[in-house]
């Protein structure tokens, strides 16, 4: 294992991101939002190489500090990045087990992130969680969540949650592009539609389930399943922050003024296995990920936008990449450092009555063991 | 005190927490314009509103999910399953969502919804609509389970439910609805997890809850006045969280148990209830335990046979004297 990964920013892609930088929503980014953008992208992609390294490497006793799955966003920086990039006080977040981007992406702290991976009592949901569920509710962030399409209907609830309340927000609900044939997900959808509910559901189109490509397991257009239930939708390239964000602010402004929900497909790619311990050569070739990490690597295109812009420099691109890397070895040297919960602590965290003894209403056992 | 029936006491219970709390929202198929299918909800939508009473679209997976989502966000929604048998294709948001969702994220998250309905055999609806899950729930920590048998108790329970943090499913009942009791005019809460000694007795307990606890009732009646037997009906009223101390000092007392309950055998409610009783009362037993169950089977279609199937009074009689022989 190379301590410096794979040099994937280094290469020049083809795809441009001119076209829509000039979106209204972007031509507003200041230079330092730029690099803000640039450097979360950089940062999810350097913290989800460090946890693939520690899930294949070994502790100091010998034992994985990773278990079960790790689902690694690598290739799909961009989605994330843009779509968290325009939330405001009342916008919220859900999505599926390919949670580690956009919970860096709202703002949860790397160390937290990756102690929960290690299962130790400092991580974001004290080692209870795991890699699939990461929650951030002061972040808007609701998760990570393991069932596939499973949270497409809690996503629809945020947004009745904003509408009841009467603020004006929205709630991103995403999924993959296997989740859109979870039954689940439909009914949502006809809700969102028939009670007009500010809920975008975003489809992250990385071209498999699993082993399964779109192909062998969508009827028809993904997105354009919308027309069935009369909402909105779009189509958009994931590789491009500037274009994930200027579609997105067009549907959240819609879902915020007007509360229309919509349905976005974003077509991205993942570069890693389904999850790491999967199997990557069944299904795909090694020159499709490489084709696509040519010309399309969401960091590089923006990189390459960014330099042609004069707002970055490769010495500062550089930099930020040394600074991502140094964030996810501290972010593992903590997680590694911390303390494991108790086995006193599994009984805690199930009911807000034991946690809140003082204020519990009811009585008789609650646990039976 | 007034009399009541079941139904309008849930309706009540109803009223006065949409009445109370702002957030409290009632959602489910049929419950407003149509007035609840089992009028439970009757009125609702006129004295509050569509915003505050909506009917759903038959989408129990995605409307109970979206009150499960909602609830995250601080709306306490009571959301109507028509028939609690209809649990099974929500079964992902109820257990995965509602149940896991604030231990995966550490304490973070509460999601104080719940969701009732009717859960009963005995209306000759045959199998797809006479579940009667309240074991299957109750096995998933973090979720509370209630099952009440009296207008009193469904009253005071939901408003308790209503007001609980944590994720609560109310388990009604059609043959039920109808019955009626004494309710007090002035507000009253029943904490949940407090059983009811309905009936007091010095030679044998019953345990049970829901429906079974009025034929338990009958029973008790009959046995004492042609057999001299005096029975002790403990109405759990809560199975989760479960109030085992209150059925252990009637055991202490009684030193005989029947377990009576409208489930299964296998792995029901009496399953855990027996466990519990002789791991911890074993001494005070005089006899093993006794349990009366719903025949195991589906639920029967045809009527006079499916009263045969469920508990009855009769099938409880013979129990009990069966335990006492
Ligand atoms: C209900 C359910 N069925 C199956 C699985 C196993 N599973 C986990 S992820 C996955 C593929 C989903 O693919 P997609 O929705 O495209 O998301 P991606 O992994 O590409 O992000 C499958 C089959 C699951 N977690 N939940
Ligand atoms: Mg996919």
């Amino acid at each position: 294992m190379s301590k410096k990964p794979s040099a994937t920013i280094e290469q020049k892609p083809t795809a441009s991101s001119t076209s829509h930088s000039q979106a209204p929503i972007n031509a507003a980014l200041t230079q330092a939002q730029k690099i803000g953008l640039f450097s979360q992208m950089v940062r999810i992609r350097r913290f989800e190489e460090r946890s693939h390294r520690a899930y294949t490497g070994k502790n100091a006793a010998g034992g994985a500090n990773i278990g079960g799955f790790l689902h690694l966003y690598n290739g799909q920086e961009a989605i994330a990045v843009g779509c968290c990039s325009l939330m405001g006080k009342h916008d919220h977040v859900i999505t599926a087990y390919r949670d580690h981007g956009h919970a860096i992406a709202v703002g949860m702290d790397t160390k937290a992130l990756m102690a929960e991976l290690y299962g130790k009592v400092t991580g974001c949901s004290k080692g209870k969680g795991g890699s699939m569920h990461f929650f951030s509710p002061e972040r808007n962030y609701w998760g990570g969540h393991g069932i596939v399409g499973g949270q497409i209907p809690l996503g629809v609830g945020l947004a009745y949650g904003v509408k009841y309340k009467g603020h004006k927000g929205s709630a991103m609900a995403f999924m993959g592009d296997g989740a859109v044939n979870q039954g689940a997900v439909h009914e949502a959808y006809n809700l969102a539609a028939l009670w007009n509910l500010p809920c975008i559901f975003v489809i992250e189109n990385n071209g498999y389930s699993m082993g399964t490509s779109q192909a062998r397991s969508s009827a028809g257009d993904l997105a354009k399943r919308a027309e069935g239930y009369g909402m909105a939708w779009g189509v958009c390239e994931g590789h491009d922050v500037y274009e994930v964000r200027a579609t997105m602010d067009k549907f959240l402004n819609i879902a915020r003024e007007e509360c229309k929900p919509a349905v976005v497909e974003i077509r991205t790619y993942r570069y890693r296995g389904h999850s790491v311990a999967d199997p990557d050569n069944t299904y795909r070739t090694k020159t499709e990920i490489e084709e696509y990490r040519r010309t399309k690597d969401p960091i590089q295109v923006f990189q390459t936008a960014l330099i042609a812009e004069g707002v970055l420099s490769t010495e500062s691109a550089e930099k930020i990449d040394e600074a991502a890397r140094a964030e996810a070895e501290a972010a593992a040297d903590f997680a590694d450092a911390s303390p494991y919960p108790t086995p006193e602590d599994i009984q805690k965290d199930v009911y807000w009555e034991s946690d809140n003894p003082d204020q519990r209403t009811s009585q008789g056992r609650l646990f039976f063991n | 005190m007034s009399q009541l029936t079941y139904r309008e006491a849930v309706r009540h219970a109803l009223a006065e927490e949409l009445t109370r709390d702002p957030n409290v929202v009632v959602m489910g198929e049929e419950v407003g314009q149509f007035q609840g299918a089992y009028k439970v909800t009757q009125g609702l939508l006129e004295k509050f509103g569509p915003k505050r009473v909506a009917d759903t679209p038959i989408s129990e997976a995605g409307f109970i999910g979206m009150g499960i989502g909602a609830s995250m966000l601080g709306v306490r929604p009571v959301m109507e399953l028509m028939f609690w048998s209809f649990y099974s294709v929500a079964f992902d948001q109820i257990l995965n969502n509602a149940a896991n969702v604030r231990y995966m994220s550490g304490g973070q998250i509460n999601c104080p919804i719940v969701i009732r309905g009717p859960a009963n055999g005995g209306t000759n609806v045959g199998a797809t609509h006479s579940h009667t899950p309240e074991n299957i729930l109750a096995a998933h920590p973090g979720v509370k389970v209630v099952v009440p048998s009296t207008p009193y108790d469904a009253k005071g329970l939901l408003k308790s439910a209503i007001r609980d943090n944590d994720p609560v499913f109310f388990l009604e009942n059609t043959v039920l609805y109808g019955e009626k009791g004494e309710v007090p005019d002035e507000e009253y809460l029943i904490p949940l997890g407090k059983a009811d000694v309905k009936r007091e007795g010095k030679d044998l307990t019953i345990v049970t809850y829901g429906r079974p606890v009025i034929q338990s009732l009958v029973a008790a009646e009959l046995l004492a006045k042609e057999h001299d037997i005096s029975v002790e009906v403990v109405d759990l009223r809560t199975i989760r969280p479960l109030d085992i101390d209150t059925v252990l000092a009637s055991v202490r007392k009684t030193h005989r148990v029947l377990v009576v309950e409208e489930q299964k055998p296998f792995c029901g409610v009496g399953a855990q209830l027996t466990y519990m009783i002789q791991a911890e009362a074993f001494d005070d037993l005089d006899a093993p335990i006794g349990r009366l169950c719903t025949i195991d089977a589906p639920a029967i279609y045809s009527p006079p046979v499916e009263a045969e199937q469920l508990p009855n009074p009769q099938r409880i009689l013979k129990a009990a004297l069966a335990l006492l022989d």
